[in-house]
């Protein structure tokens, strides 16, 4: 069955027609045409796919599409301003805290949450709210050293 | 006049491709926009049987099924090393472990594709199964390959020097068994394939994952039956690697013969139980290893016996089992070592090459039993390393040059880094320091098809913009192999990096490249660039002469401008010289190669091309754990990590593999295995797969070694392997140091410390009973 669905991406209001069944990975990424999130896994495991629904952190790929009607859904397209990079992006570019660069989106909107509740974290508040994203390049270092120096920037 | 332009080389410069990754732009495999179909690989549900039968007719009858095919539709094998070729991309007549590919459908979309694969039904006789290398060669093994007697894949027997003589003067000679988990590469990005086949031309178009575009499309031509020039093969971003993707992989065979059979495009994304299912992980190892040592620490003879359960194919089964051996010399000063390893076969997924190839588990027994034996003859583990110090240059016992040697240096700054002096046995109970030493090939002496083509080609084109494209078929995979490009030919030529841009892996435009493996970019498509650049600058430096009428041996470089050396004025613009260069003839290609000399192709021995290298990176670590005794848990609190990359072209990305790679060897050595039960792999998801998260991720201070090589481009040494296998040593040292505990199984997890704990206790008990009996 399809269903109508009303819901703001990436600070611009839509409207689809899709299945009920429609997961929001699939939504974002072949109805609204936007790559940047990433499948790294079959469902919940790896964080690739971290948007933000609401200001929240969300798995995209657990999430139901239908249930996004009405709410804010961010990804890493709509991040900063356009052609401009964010403070998290560009830390993450300097610091190298992206190596292949494929589960980067979703560890950049998992950070960008925490800094708009916590400006100024600390490593153990950087490390847990990371904690649900896999990466397998870096060995997480850079990744902490990026995030920090985001904070820092921004503030 | 512009100032002097900042050193391009040794510039901590970030990824040249970075933006793309942190803004999402960056598009991979799965990300290509195209109208395709479907693709779906039915897989064996058995792990040892006869095909007799595929009954596919239902499948075809589905509406909606463009495509289906089976090994009927490819009688060749496929494999990366032409000496053991023996996959089909889809079984034919054996099922060798349950996930094999079997059957693949291309369709309308992803519902009716399984619905296909549901219809289509396996007849098989199923056969005995083997889950481990002993049991695979029992006598009365049934043969996975009828070629293979006893199930074996390769026997290797290599002595050098005097061993019996060595132990015979040793004062100290101790064995140890050791026993290794198989591991898988854990890349977060599950394989990909987009397969565009345009029938009326009879051209394919490969999009692939890979490491290595130029293997992929060899085994494409021979599976397809075509010629290579009607395939085009190109490597989009890529989420890692880590040797998952070092070899042409059945997926992607299946990819191209579904969109032939489909006469259109078959887009092939695996999920993540699939990406495990491929596997070409560490093997399953066990090892039995001797020393001997004089009292003062030297070591006199080594002997290792190494038993590896390759899985069901080849894949680079003949490498990994050689290189065990191999890369026991080229790190210490050792007079005689005997070694024997076998590979087997078993009806597990294929184990291939992954960082660290072949070394790591090696490296953790030598390094263990080394500690062990230091432990006993009152000698520190950093003395009982530094007694034992090659000279340089030297050519190993093997037949390996080396000329680079920062192993010294790379000790001095760790044990000066941790502390070792002031804290060694004075940490408080539960916690240890350990150490460990590790090396690492710049790239395989010896290419793996003995075309006699240069191991490298890079191209360098300049045209009317200004602007250098650098075209190069090495693979950036995340280890930022472009960038470093990017940065050597800027430093050759002369100009600010903006000016140049990099095309890399796309067989229509780039030239051939063996691929990223065995850390080869930096050092041999490195060479390549410096050869290319050199070339451009002198046609540049004699165009600038030319117009300033002068000679070119007489222009010297301020910033980006040429000018006659000690003229006033301010000379020429780089666009200037370019155009007065263009003007010869048009726009200006240069190519460089790079080929490894014969002399350091390896020894003349039998598999004596496997370990050879023109030089080796060095590394030394220092580990510091806390173990909680209730819980068995080990805690890294620290690591100091010294790495002689030789010269560092780019430190902050040396940083980052040398990180990257110590990190991994702790996934290792703390807990990831694969796991099979009957045959049926139960580690098969990232949940089950244990990769370590952010929180148990420990600091890793990075010392970065510059013992300049004279053959490295600029000095340089590989960065991303070498550093990886002495952690797992560095780690157990320190267990041991901390709880007094020698764990030999590896990984330690807490299940493991807690039984070794145990075992200690009654130990204890029992000795207390008896002395209180006597």
């Amino acid at each position: 069955m399809s269903l109508i669905l009303s819901l703001t991406l990436n600070g611009r209001p839509r409207t689809d027609l899709v299945p009920d069944n429609l997961l929001l990975i699939e939504y974002v990424r072949d109805v609204a045409g936007l790559p940047g999130t990433k499948r790294g896994c079959d469902g919940g495991e790896c964080g690739a796919c971290t948007v933000l629904i609401d200001g929240e952190p969300r798995h995209a790929c657990l999430t139901l599409a239908a249930r996004c009607d009405g709410q804010h859904v961010e990804t890493i397209e709509g991040i900063g301003s356009p052609g401009r990079l964010s403070p998290l992006q560009r830390a993450f570019h300097e610091k190298l805290g992206t190596q292949c660069g494929f589960c980067t989106p979703g560890m950049i909107m998992a950070a960008e949450a925490l800094l708009r509740r916590t400006p100024s974290p600390d490593e153990a508040q950087i490390r847990a709210a990371l904690a649900g994203n896999l990466c397998r390049c870096t060995g997480y270092i850079k990744i902490i050293e990026s995030v920090q120096a985001a904070a820092e920037n921004a503030s | 006049m512009t100032g002097q332009r900042e050193p391009a080389v040794g510039r901590r410069l970030p990824l040249i491709d970075g933006i793309e990754k942190v803004s999402g732009r960056a598009i991979y495999t799965a990300d290509l926009p195209a109208h395709a179909l479907v693709g779906r690989i039915l897989r064996s549900p058995y792990s040892h049987a006869e095909l007799l039968g595929v009954e596919t007719d239902a499948a075809r009858a589905l509406p909606g099924v463009i495509a289906v095919i089976t090994g009927a539709d490819c009688d060749k094998t496929f494999g990366v090393l032409p000496i053991t070729m023996d996959e089909y991309p889809l079984a034919r007549e054996r099922l060798r472990y349950r996930g094999e590919p079997v059957a693949a459908v291309a369709a309308v979309d992803e519902e009716t594709a399984e619905r296909a694969l549901a219809l289509i039904q396996l007849k098989v006789r199923e056969l005995p199964a083997y889950y481990s290398a002993a049991a695979a060669r029992a006598p009365d093994a049934v043969r996975l390959h009828d070629k293979r007697a006893g199930n074996v894949l390769r026997e290797v027997h290599d002595e050098f020097g005097d061993t019996a003589a060595g132990f015979a003067c040793a004062d100290l000679v101790r064995e140890a068994r050791f026993r290794y988990a198989e591991v898988a590469h854990g890349q977060i990005e599950p394989h990909a394939a987009l397969a565009e086949y345009d029938a009326e031309r009879e051209r394919l178009t490969l999009h692939s994952v890979t490491q290595v575009p130029y293997y992929v499309h060899l085994m494409l031509a021979h599976c397809l039956d075509i010629e290579e020039s009607r395939i085009r093969v190109v490597k989009p971003f890529i989420g890692g690697g880590f040797g998952a993707r070092v070899e042409p992989l059945n997926f992607e065979i299946i990819a191209a013969l579904l969109a032939r059979a489909a006469r259109g495009t078959v887009r092939l994304n695996l999920s993540r139980e699939e990406t495990f299912l491929t596997h070409r992980g560490r093997p399953e190892t066990g090892i039995h290893l001797k020393l001997g040592m004089t009292r003062d620490g030297r070591l006199t003879a080594a002997a290792c016996d190494t038993v590896q359960r390759g899985g069901a194919y080849s894949s680079y089964g003949i490498v990994t089992i050689l290189y065990g051996g191999a890369l026991l010399h080229g790190i210490y000063d050792i007079p005689a070592v005997k070694y024997d390893g076998c590979r087997v076969f078993t009806n597990t997924p294929p184990c291939g090459a992954m960082r660290g190839h072949g070394s790591v588990d090696a490296r953790h027994a030598f390094e263990s039993l080394l500690d062990t034996m230091a432990a006993e003859l009152g000698l520190d583990p950093f003395a009982v390393r530094r007694a034992n110090l090659l000279t340089t240059p030297t050519k190993t016992a093997n037949g390996i040059v080396v000329n680079s040697y920062g192993l010294p240096e790379c000790l001095d700054r760790v044990q000066n880094a941790s502390g070792w002096r002031q804290r060694k046995g004075r940490l408080p109970p539960g916690r240890g320091l350990g150490m460990a030493c590790s090396h690492y090939v710049s790239g395989a002496a010896s290419p793996i098809h003995r075309t006699g083509e240069p191991h490298a080609v890079v191209e360098l084109r300049l045209d009317f913009d200004g602007g250098i494209t650098i075209l190069s078929g090495a693979a950036d995979i995340g280890q930022g192999s472009s960038t470093v490009l990017v940065q050597t030919v800027a430093e050759i030529v002369g100009v600010d990096l903006g000016r140049l841009r990099v095309i890399s892996a796309d067989s229509a435009v780039t030239p051939k490249d063996n691929g990223s493996y065995s850390s080869r970019v930096t050092f041999m498509v490195g060479n390549a660039a410096i050869d290319a650049a050199e070339k451009l600058r002198d046609l540049l430096l004699a165009a600038a002469a030319r117009r300033l009428a002068s000679r070119a041996d007489l222009i010297e470089r301020v910033g980006e401008r040429f000018r006659v050396s000690g003229a006033e004025g301010p000379g020429l613009t780089f666009r200037e010289v370019a155009a007065a260069a263009l003007a010869e003839g048009g726009s200006i290609t240069v190519k460089g190669t790079f080929t490894v000399p014969i002399e350091y192709q390896g020894g003349k021995h039998r598999g004596g091309a496997v370990g050879a290298t023109m030089a080796f990176s060095y590394a030394a670590q220092v580990v510091e754990v806390e173990i909680d005794p209730d819980t068995g848990m080990v805690r890294v609190e620290k690591v100091w990590v010294a790495h002689d990359c030789g010269r560092a072209i780019n430190p902050l990305a040396v940083e980052g593999q040398v990180q990257g790679s110590v990190w991994m060897g702790m996934a290792q050595a703390l807990g990831e295995e694969t796991r099979y039960e009957d045959g049926l792999p139960l580690h098969a998801s990232l949940l089950g797969y244990p990769i370590p998260t952010i929180v148990e991720s420990p600091p890793i201070e990075v010392h970065i070694v510059e013992c300049l090589d004279p053959n490295g481009p600029f000095g340089a040494k590989e960065a991303s392997e070498g550093s990886l296998a002495g952690f797992l040593p560095a780690v157990t040292n320190a267990v041991a140091d901390a709880i007094g505990l020698r764990m030999t199984e590896l990984p330690i997890t807490p299940d493991r410390i807690l039984e070794a704990l145990a075992r200690k206790r009654r130990e204890r008990r029992i000795a207390a009973a008896r002395e209180t009996v006597a």
